[in-house]
């Protein structure tokens, strides 16, 4: 075969960027909406499943290699100091300590624009400051208090709001605040003069933090100049880019393994300074060496969603939305990028003024991290309340008003058609679901005398068709098995087992026949499991390398057989011709080990369209006005994403981010104290993720109406879709069971009853 | 939860054997009276089902049975454990045949990222141990203190309803 390259565009996380990706051969068609699929569209227990549940399934926090150290960290106290000094003296006198590394001695090592792990100006409460090897993890942590750090503490801010002021300590050469993106189609300003009725209104939404059940964690090896790294990641082909960078080593030096991880929520998408802190010890030890962050330090320095302020500016005429102005600040903490809280309102509906305009603000607190569809939960929190502001203001049904702007098929933004758009569909049976028809304006009345109930609803759009690079093996051993090669990850989502349907799919064999061999940058290039794509990227390459492997068995079959390899089928785990069956492994044990190995590789994206998923959840609550608590009853979520290949774990995916974004929406905030720049609750104590308590009835639905212009498969991404709208519909559903707004998230029991007592 | 109750004994400050028995073999370990029952079980003896997730007690996903009862293996110190029956999740299968709650976890996708799962099937196993025909409360109740943070908690319930139904004569 032979490569071209190819112009793609694709669409990470609300950015659309043009990229250069070289294919090989031709694409196949997309499955016919009828074709009769053994394998793809099957619920389908995953192929992991046992490793998983015997305490099997390594982990990076698993792996123990023979004389391996472990490190710990310490971190900074204050939000802004210059070190000054470090006095190792003490904790390397401690039996046990291997080596300490800090700024005075650290070897140079870039990472994101800077030339060293240790900064001399620590920039964030947790950021590093000297990390300690030792024989066990608990005397690296008892060396941790042997340090001696002289800090200078410099002026400060942690607070988003503070930090937009005039008078805020200045963070950055080009200020605190700096643009994240703007966009405008017709003109909003005018608009808004004309429209008949416009809300104005002010949202602010917490920092979310991901805590990811395993904490970011690395293993780190050298076999002379060979390095390999163990590492908790959505992207291998990342955490090899970060080292080469850091350690000025090439490719081939370097291998990352992730076999099993314990979630990432978007929080892992490269080496993070845990990784080269492991690398460079084992290097100056000769050991292995270990570094695996505590829930203390992952809640302060491994990222967060941003805390966001947005204004929104929303007007109608005539029954109908004309023009909307959202405007967001974004707390990125010492992050260099800002989450775009606005892109729903540019393209989720069809509304012809648009002006929007995001901000990014530096304070001294953590990094954020993109979280399972960054900006878009936030952003969609305002969109969709204002929405339903106005909706109250004109006298109109709020999903009424949604469906007048929903069914346009032509993306706003880029005047395309969009390839699948099924929103109307989702709007209307989520409507039914939950019982729309129940709902009244004005509240009704719940299960007591002092609760009240609503009804809430917002909809969803995110990117999610994936697109190359994504390339893929499919290997056919002697004995008929197969093993399907990706550098992509399983980060919970069930990769493994879609891939091994696809495969089997293409090969007509059963699942179970299929080993798929992710996790490991030996394998060809995969994508950041992020950003709701490697279904639609990594899906495509698969179906091709294995039709690659069937193309060449059957020429293979043909041969031996004495027939043609055009009359030639694969079925049932066999090669059938017209009056024969013959087992795969039969014809190939027949060649002395020969393995088929078939190659495939994700090819462009259509040009003439736009791809989106789209969705709409609807949420039925109960609110006590004593005491302020909502009681989410029930949760209705009904997603558009094209073909579903799994129907069980997709299943799955929709209730994890139902959950997530009922995180958000209630319980879910860092709290900082602003005077000293602490995070009060980096533990699972104080921040409250939701338990089993928590969850309400949940109703999946899907359209699943494969997109064929899409790709070969039709089907696109799930992971973001179902936490964006979540905190919306709840936020909605609170206002209409209560008669007053929260404009806050979380909504906690204290903002229900401050919003009661301000009616 | 249960707690292990504390035999007033005074051991150490150096490490000190203590015996016990992990998924039915007796097992002598030495370790710094610090050390936990969670540490002892990952690092002494190679058992990394259990995993270490908050290490303070509020997550559930280091959670073991001793003498039949659910602990939180990162809140109970390996020499309180002397002479105690442990059971982590590498016990929970037989002979190659999954255990009934492990069967139910596959076949309901009680998991995502699997990183909780040992600890959700310890807790539900210390439950069927005590009440072998509970209800989704029970389910529920039995597990309020794991935190799933993929969000398979329907899923948990499916799976810890289908096993106890299973069991059933």
């Amino acid at each position: 075969m032979t490569g071209r390259i190819v112009r793609n565009r694709v669409e990470f996380e609300g950015v659309v960027t043009e990229e250069l990706a070289l294919v090989d051969g031709t694409d196949l068609a997309s499955y016919a909406d009828d074709a009769a699929l053994t394998a793809i569209g099957k619920r389908t227990t995953r192929v992991d499943g046992p490793q998983r549940v015997t305490g099997q399934a390594r982990y990076t926090q698993d792996i123990a290699l023979p004389g391996m150290l472990h490190v710990r960290i310490l971190r900074s106290p204050y939000p802004r100091a210059r070190i000054r000094k470090v006095d190792a003296s003490r904790a390397l006198a401690l039996p046990g300590v291997r080596g300490v590394l800090h700024r005075f001695n650290a070897p140079k090592a870039a990472f994101r624009g800077e030339d060293t792990i240790f900064r001399e100006e620590v920039r964030f409460v947790g950021d590093e400051v000297a990390a300690i090897a030792a024989d066990d993890e608990a005397t690296a942590a008892d060396a941790l208090a042997l340090l001696s750090v002289d800090y200078e503490v410099l002026p400060y801010v942690v607070d988003l709001e503070d930090a937009i002021r005039d008078d805020a300590p200045r963070l950055d050469e080009k200020g605190n605040v700096t643009e994240g993106g703007s966009y405008a189609r017709g003109d909003a300003p005018r608009a808004l003069k004309a429209a008949g009725d416009v809300v104005e209104a002010t949202y602010r939404t917490a920092t979310q933090l991901h805590n990811s059940l395993e904490t970011h964690s690395a293993v780190a090896a050298w076999d002379g100049d060979d390095l390999t790294v163990w590492e908790s990641t959505q992207h291998v082909f990342g955490v090899r880019q970060g080292l080469k960078v850091a350690l000025g080593i090439p490719f081939a030096r370097i291998r990352v393994i992730c076999d099993y991880m314990g979630g990432g929520f978007g929080s892992k998408g490269g080496a993070g300074k845990y990784t080269i802190v492991a690398a460079l010890f084992a290097r100056q030890l000769g050991r292995p060496v270990r570094c695996v962050l505590t829930r203390h330090e992952e809640n302060l320095a491994a990222g967060n969603r941003s805390a966001t302020l947005q204004t929104v500016k929303i007007g109608a005429r005539r029954g109908r939305i004309t023009a909307i102005e959202h405007v967001s600040w974004s707390n990125s903490g010492q992050g260099k990028w800002v989450a775009n809280p606005t892109g729903p309102t540019n393209g989720l509906y069809d509304i012809p003024n648009v002006r929007t305009r995001s901000w990014r603000v530096v304070t001294n607190t953590g990094a954020l991290a993109a979280f399972r569809a960054p900006g878009y939960v936030e952003g969609t929190f305002a969109l969709e309340s204002a929405i339903d502001e106005l909706a109250e203001r004109i006298g109109v049904d709020p999903l009424a008003l949604r469906l007048r702007h929903a069914r346009r098929m032509t993306d706003p933004q880029t005047g395309k058609r969009y390839s699948l758009k099924r929103l109307v569909d989702c709007f209307e049976i989520g409507a039914r679901e939950i019982g729309w028809d129940r709902r009244r304006a004005e509240g009704v009345r719940g299960s007591a005398p002092h609760r009240r109930r609503g009804f809430g609803v917002a909809g969803q759009y995110w990117g999610g068709g994936g697109g190359p690079p994504a390339y893929a093996t499919v290997h056919l051993d002697p004995d008929g098995s197969v093993v399907v090669r990706a550098g992509t990850q399983d980060i919970g989502t069930g990769t493994r087992t879609i891939l091994a349907q696809i495969a089997a799919e293409e090969l007509g064999v059963a699942v179970d026949r299929v080993r798929v061999e992710i996790g490991d940058t030996s394998s060809p290039y995969g994508p950041i499991s992020a950003g709701s794509l490697t279904v639609a990227s990594v899906g495509p390459a698969i179906r091709l390398a294995a039709a690659d492997a069937r193309v060449q068995l059957l020429q293979a079959a043909a041969g031996l057989l004495e027939v043609r390899a055009s009359e030639l089928r694969l079925a049932g785990g066999n090669i059938v011709s017209a009056g024969a069956r013959t087992p795969i492994g039969d014809v190939l044990s027949k060649i002395d080990n020969y393995t088929v190995i078939g190659r495939g590789s994700r090819h462009p994206n259509p040009e003439a369209f736009s791809l989106k998923t789209f969705g709409a959840q609807f949420a039925e609550v109960e609110v006590d006005t004593r005491t302020g608590d909502v009681f989410v009853q029930h949760i209705v979520a009904v997603h558009d994403i094209g073909r579903i290949v799994n129907p069980l774990t997709a299943a799955s995916q929709v209730e994890g981010g139902v959950i997530q974004g009922l995180g958000f929406a209630l319980t879910e905030e860092r709290i900082l104290d602003r005077p000293t720049g602490r995070v009060l609750n980096a533990n699972l104590e104080g921040y409250k993720v939701p338990t089993i308590r928590d969850v309400p009835k949940i109703t999946v639905r899907f359209i699943d109406v494969p997109d064929r212009r899409a790709n070969n498969l039709g089907s696109k991404g799930l992971g973001e879709p179902p936490i964006i709208p979540t905190p919306a519909a709840i936020g909605n559903a609170v206002a209409n069971a209560i008669g007053v707004r929260v404009r806050t998230t979380p909504i906690t029991p204290a903002r229900v009853l401050e919003a009661l007592a301000l009616r | 939860m249960a707690a292990v109750a504390e035999r007033s004994k005074t051991v150490g400050p150096g490490p000190v054997d203590v015996s016990f028995e992990v998924n039915g073999d007796a097992v002598t370990v030495r370790v710094p009276p610090r050390h936990t029952l969670l540490d002892t079980l990952r690092g002494s003896l190679g058992l990394t089902g259990s995993k270490r997730v908050c290490d303070e007690g509020t997550c559930g996903a280091c959670t073991v049975l001793v003498d039949g009862r659910a602990v939180y293996s990162c809140m109970t110190l390996a020499v309180a454990c002397a002479g105690r029956a442990i059971e982590t999740v590498e016990g929970l299968s037989s002979g190659g045949t999954l255990h009934p709650l492990q069967q139910a976890f596959i076949d309901h996708d009680a998991y995502q990222c699997g990183f909780c799962t040992p600890g959700q099937l310890m807790s539900l196993a210390g439950l069927l141990r005590a009440n072998p025909d509970p209800d989704a409360e029970d389910v529920a109740r039995a597990v309020t203190g794991n935190l799933c943070r993929c969000g398979a908690y329907p899923n948990i319930i499916a799976a810890g309803l289908a096993a106890a139904r299973k069991r059933r004569p």
